[in-house]
């Protein structure tokens, strides 16, 4: 689905379906480098069950034109300028990696904007490693083995795939490798420097999961864990996957998603 | 600045491992045979979401089967691809290939030498369903981009050629596909993913007759069918059937749910679905049996192969060896540069003495088996012009670089001393 987002062209994934206004909303904001495919099951589940999906491809990334904005807050003030183009009053965000800090700073900035927070593979701060950015910052076929083998639970080549089929490491490092030359490092850079006023946490009003990946090698779950209890009322739950979660365990993704939307406040 | 990334495991840790883990239901750790052609549903609403790719599952063994998958999961490690789908025989996964690119009124430019089924494919049986291909010489590289056209959807062609062994330049003609917005698919039966790895070269989808060296002990057919994931579909714009919505599945734009995986999705979900080639679980079990030792068996392969290359060049009965890895094969450094490590077993030759001499040395053979098939632990030895090409005219015969004396000898795993001696034997009685 295509739509007009500050002035620009932009691309959302609707899951197979067509987006209805009159259906509560949830927007799925992809990891650095990545794009709305990230989202493949999640997304093509909820269109299907009761709910209007908008899997956005941020502003230089998969089908959406342009080139990245260069920080956390200005994604953040993209996605809630999305949600207007949508014509929805909220959307429920979930947000993995990248997409977790720019649904994080959604709520900060728009909280009129976001109705529950489901945050994926989360730290803040999230450092990224001076060895990865530098060859991100020279689009090193490195830095996508980077992406590839650390997005992932250690060893997840070796394993069965919840995709018959499928390279999960195969399919992301291609994924990332086909991503606009800068764009990995420009996502990188912003992880890196997002930095929140520590405060303004504890004024997060909306309904939040913070869900982490028990074999994580980027973020690890004790920062998701610690992140979960700078927020009010966040509940803090683990999956058995890496940092690429959603496509690793989809199955288990979808029943924390699940449960957390069906916890959230009364649909406006 | 040269950066360094984490390595992936080994080929020979891939070929042991990748794509499994213990059974979730009962801890084995060898990959169980799932001898199932379905899958209960636990309930409605789950079915409803695993036949419209809500959820990933298994619903269905002609869809997709966990045996299966282990090895479809251990092809897309050990060739670095995005993902594969087992076939039925490698016949198949060329068909699959074809019908998921393109329709009637597709064209595509094939490499002339070329196992003779799929030679028979192309040239016999797709003009009529409206798909045309055009032969070419494997070396002329002008005359590949003469052949490619408006319609051409596909550049083909097979790593090494069989029989006549010749080397394919993947880089180059990944070049000149490229250009006209085309994927390569390239046949790597013969140098399998241990000697060299297609996508790496450049090519965009790969597959392989896993009734040879994958399996390595003769006893399943089966085929598979890698995908790079690189090629951009979209970009392209010659491909509706992966960016164009598809009434066989709900209105699904392929390349939309997957910019990756994209050609894998309509494969499966169509391709699978509906022609129904699909690989059996007790197959994938048997070609994963042998998988496992395919960085043990090919080095050795290689090996043997280079001492009986040697052994024949000298002998008086032999008019000429063919052999990438022997110094006076036309793309003996084409061969180093793609295959450091050797370029697989498969060696032909031509005996002096013409047709009744070939007749005479197969018959004499005890040790070498006389059979139509490669890639097998035990040696193997046929006669193309009167078996696996004899459809072909003598033109055609030529343009694959099959002459009426040429000899295939496919390498096993024998002693090579023990295979030398046979072959020294029949030599001998050939020219009596
Ligand atoms: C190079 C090559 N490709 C494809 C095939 C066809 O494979 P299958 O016999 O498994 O259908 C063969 C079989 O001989 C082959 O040698």
């Amino acid at each position: 689905m295509n739509f007009i987002v500050q002035g620009y062209p932009a691309y959302a994934y609707g899951g197979g379906r067509a987006f209805d206004p009159a259906l509560p909303a949830i927007v799925f904001l992809h990891g650095a480098a990545l794009d709305h495919s990230a989202w493949q099951w999640q997304s093509r589940y909820f269109a299907h069950h009761g709910y209007s999906v908008l899997a956005a491809d941020l502003p230089g990334h998969g089908r959406s034109p342009g080139t990245p904005r260069e920080s956390v807050e200005a994604m953040a003030d993209w996605v809630a300028a999305l949600v207007e183009a949508a014509c929805v009053e909220r959307a429920h965000l979930v947000g993995h990696s990248l997409g977790a800090l720019v649904a994080l700073d959604t709520a900060l900035r728009h909280p009129a904007r976001v109705a529950t927070l489901a945050l994926l593979g989360i730290a803040v701060p999230m450092a990224v490693g001076e060895a990865f950015l530098a060859a991100a910052k020279d689009d090193s076929p490195a830095a996508f083995d980077m992406q590839a083998t650390w997005g992932h639970a250690r060893h997840a080549s070796l394993a069965a795939s919840a995709v018959p089929g499928l390279s999960q490491s195969g399919a992301s490092r291609q994924l990332v490798a086909r991503a606009h030359p800068g764009v990995q490092h420009a996502d990188l850079a912003a992880c890196h420097a997002y930095a929140p006023d520590p405060r303004s946490l504890a004024g997060l009003a909306a309904p939040t999961l913070v869900l982490a990946g028990e074999r994580d090698q980027m973020t690890p779950w004790k920062a998701g864990e610690a992140l979960a209890a700078r927020i009010p009322g966040a509940r803090f739950r683990t999956v058995r996957a890496g940092h690429a979660m959603a496509s690793e365990a989809p199955q288990a993704v979808l029943r924390e998603l699940r449960g957390h939307l069906a916890a959230g406040p009364a649909e406006p | 600045m040269a950066h360094s990334g984490p390595k992936p495991p080994h080929p020979d840790t891939l070929a042991v491992h990748a794509g499994q883990s213990p059974d979730p239901a009962t801890g084995a750790r060898a990959v169980p045979i799932y001898q199932t052609a379905s899958y209960v549903l636990p309930d409605t609403d789950t079915a409803a979401a695993l036949f419209n790719l809500e959820l990933p599952g298994h619903v269905y063994s002609r869809l997709s089967n966990p045996t299966v998958a282990v090895f479809e999961e251990r092809m897309a490690a050990l060739e670095g691809g995005v993902g594969a789908i087992a076939t039925a025989s490698g016949q198949a996964a060329l068909h699959l290939a074809i019908a998921t690119l393109m329709g009637r009124g597709g064209h595509i430019v094939s490499s002339a030498s070329l196992y003779g089924g799929s030679h028979n494919l192309l040239h016999y049986t797709l003009p009529r369903f409206g798909i045309e291909t055009t032969f070419v010489p494997s070396r002329d590289l002008d005359a590949w981009r003469r052949a490619i056209r408006p319609e051409t959807r596909l550049v083909f062609g097979e790593t090494v050629g069989n029989p006549s062994v010749d080397v394919l330049d993947i880089p180059a003609l990944a070049g000149i596909a490229a250009e006209h917005r085309i994927p390569l698919l390239v046949d790597a039966t013969v140098t399998t993913p241990y000697l060299g790895r297609s996508l790496d070269m450049g090519a965009h989808l790969v597959l392989h007759s896993a009734t040879k060296f994958l399996s390595g002990h003769g006893v399943v057919i089966g085929g598979v069918l890698v995908d790079g994931g690189r090629f951009d579909w979209d970009a392209s714009g010659k491909f509706p059937t992966l960016t164009e919505p598809y009434e066989g599945f709900h209105g699904m734009v392929f390349s939309e749910e997957s910019a990756v995986s994209a050609f894998l999705l309509r494969a499966r979900r169509e391709g699978l679905r509906d022609f129904g080639a699909c690989m059996a679980a007790m197959t994938a079990f048997q070609v994963l049996q042998g998988l496992e030792t395919l960085h043990l068996r090919m080095p050795r392969h290689v090996a043997s192969t280079a001492t009986l290359v040697d052994f024949l060049a000298r002998h008086e009965a032999v008019a000429r060896v063919h052999h990438p890895d022997a110094a006076t094969h036309p793309d003996h450094a084409l061969a180093r540069r793609l295959y450091p490590g050797g370029c697989s077993a498969i060696l032909s030759f031509e005996l002096k003495g013409g047709r009744e001499a070939g007749r005479k040395f197969i018959e004499a053979l005890s040790l070498f088996s006389h059979l139509a098939n490669i890639g097998d632990a035990k040696s193997l030895v046929i006669h193309p012009a009167s078996t696996t090409h004899f459809r072909m005219d003598e033109a055609a015969l030529a343009a694959a670089g099959i002459g009426p004396g040429t000899v295939r000898l496919s390498i096993g795993l024998e002693h090579p001393d023990d295979l030398a001696e046979d072959l020294s034997r029949a030599l001998r009685a050939s020219q009596k």
